[in-house]
């Protein structure tokens, strides 16, 4: 029950990136994801600088789950994405 | 080492398509068909082979190792040469920035590490081998490395720091010597195939075009304009060509994938290698957009005096090149 809790709580996703054209991808792509598979999250888009810092990466877009910073630098697969948001 | 796309663009031209072997237009078709593959093969390779090595060495990488070691001077080498194996993004350049000052690495060894990595990249090197021959692409990838080192090490003696914005400031005083970890590092071969080979399809897809529009303006332009044409306006005597060359350069925004093409012809019609070469240097080096993206973390003034000696640099080597070359 409480490992079932912990899979439907609300995942907090947020996309880091100054407003690239990458960051843009991969905000599509995790939107696709989302909705294609009835995930409860909510998404930030963090695009500024002093903010994206604050997480400590040096390439962007960067992914973060639950203020863990899963992907940076590249856009990612679906199946990456859907990965990242069932563990 | 081509013989055999040769081959293939023979026989697509004059068997397939079936047209007169000594037509002008036969011989530009079969031309543009060589040449496209030839450099899509190489550009392949490369990105392919620079996608591998970066996969193991990322940026995080780079800067702790950079961060970690007392280099004695050679840290500007190093950070300039790795600034060739890492692809560059602009968009990344400010993030970079900050996480190299934050590793307490010093302002001109970072600079070197900026001036060097969209100057001297996968696609720029691939380009190089297709059109100029490896003898001068190894030319450019050493002079644009040294750039990189003598632009950074020049940019620290200015002891430029109190021209950083604010926030970067704050970041500079808490700048420590520190490790990140970072993930992904215990990967197979086998696991990291997949993500490398979808880098370097995007890659690819993202520049084919402008490859191909290059190739094909570069071979119109190689009918029409006659055997050493710009030699009486632009030769090596001529002292002004390659400062006028660098500066009309700067405010071109255009990937090296577009303009090489082009750049090539022009050479080949009477334009000094050196010259040109300032000019590619000049258009991939130093973009306006990525000033303006500088802005956040530097003031104008820096931004300016940063451009002000790599272009000097720039210009210095287009005189090499031309005296060597």
């Amino acid at each position: 029950m409480a490992i079932n809790n912990l899979n439907t709580m609300t995942k907090i996703i947020k996309i880091l990136g100054t407003g690239c054209q990458k960051c843009k991808s991969m905000t599509g792509v995790v939107k696709d994801v989302i909705r294609e598979n009835n995930i409860d999250a909510t998404i930030e888009k963090v695009e500024d600088i002093i903010e994206i810092m604050k997480y400590n990466v040096m390439s962007t877009p960067a992914l973060v789950v639950n203020e863990e910073i899963v992907l940076k630098g590249r856009v990612p697969t679906k199946a990456e994405v859907l990965d990242f948001l069932k563990n | 080492m081509f013989d055999w796309v040769q081959h293939i663009a023979d026989w697509l031209v004059y068997d397939v398509l079936n047209m007169q072997a000594k037509s002008h237009l036969a011989e530009a078709l079969n031309f543009f068909i060589y040449d496209s593959a030839k450099i899509l093969i190489l550009l392949f390779v490369v990105i392919f082979f620079m996608g591998i090595v970066n996969s193991y060495f990322p940026i995080d990488k780079v800067k702790n190792y950079l961060s970690r070691n007392k280099l004695y001077g050679l840290e500007y080498l190093m950070a300039s040469a790795f600034g060739v194996v890492t692809p560059f993004c602009s968009c990344s350049s400010v993030p970079l920035f900050i996480g190299f000052v934050r590793g307490g690495i010093p302002l001109g060894v970072t600079f070197a590490f900026l001036i060097t990595s969209p100057l001297v990249n996968e696609v720029a090197i691939g380009l190089f081998i297709g059109l100029f021959g490896m003898k001068t692409t190894v030319l450019y990838v050493i002079s644009g490395v040294l750039l990189g080192t003598f632009s950074g090490a020049i940019l620290q003696k200015l002891n430029l720091e109190h021209l950083l914005t604010p926030w970067v400031k704050e970041v500079l005083a808490n700048a420590q010597r520190e490790q990140d970890t970072f993930q992904a590092e215990k990967k197979t071969f086998t696991e990291r195939l997949p993500v490398i080979w979808r880098e370097v399809i995007k890659i690819l897809k993202g520049i084919i075009p402008y490859v191909i529009v290059g190739i094909a303006i570069g071979g119109l332009m190689h009918g029409y304009i006659p055997e050493g044409f710009f030699e009486q306006y632009m030769n090596k005597e001529n002292l002004f060509a390659v400062p006028i060359a660098t500066i009309l350069a700067i405010p071109m925004y255009s990937n090296a994938s577009g303009i090489l093409p082009v750049v090539q012809v022009l050479v080949a019609k009477g334009i000094p290698l050196g010259t040109a070469i300032a000019f590619m240097m000049g258009v991939v080096g130093l973009s306006l957009p990525e000033a303006m993206l500088l802005k956040k973390v530097m003031s104008i003034k820096l931004i300016g005096i940063f451009f002000g000696v790599v272009t000097l640099c720039i210009i210095i080597s287009g005189y090499l090149f031309n005296l060597i070359l």
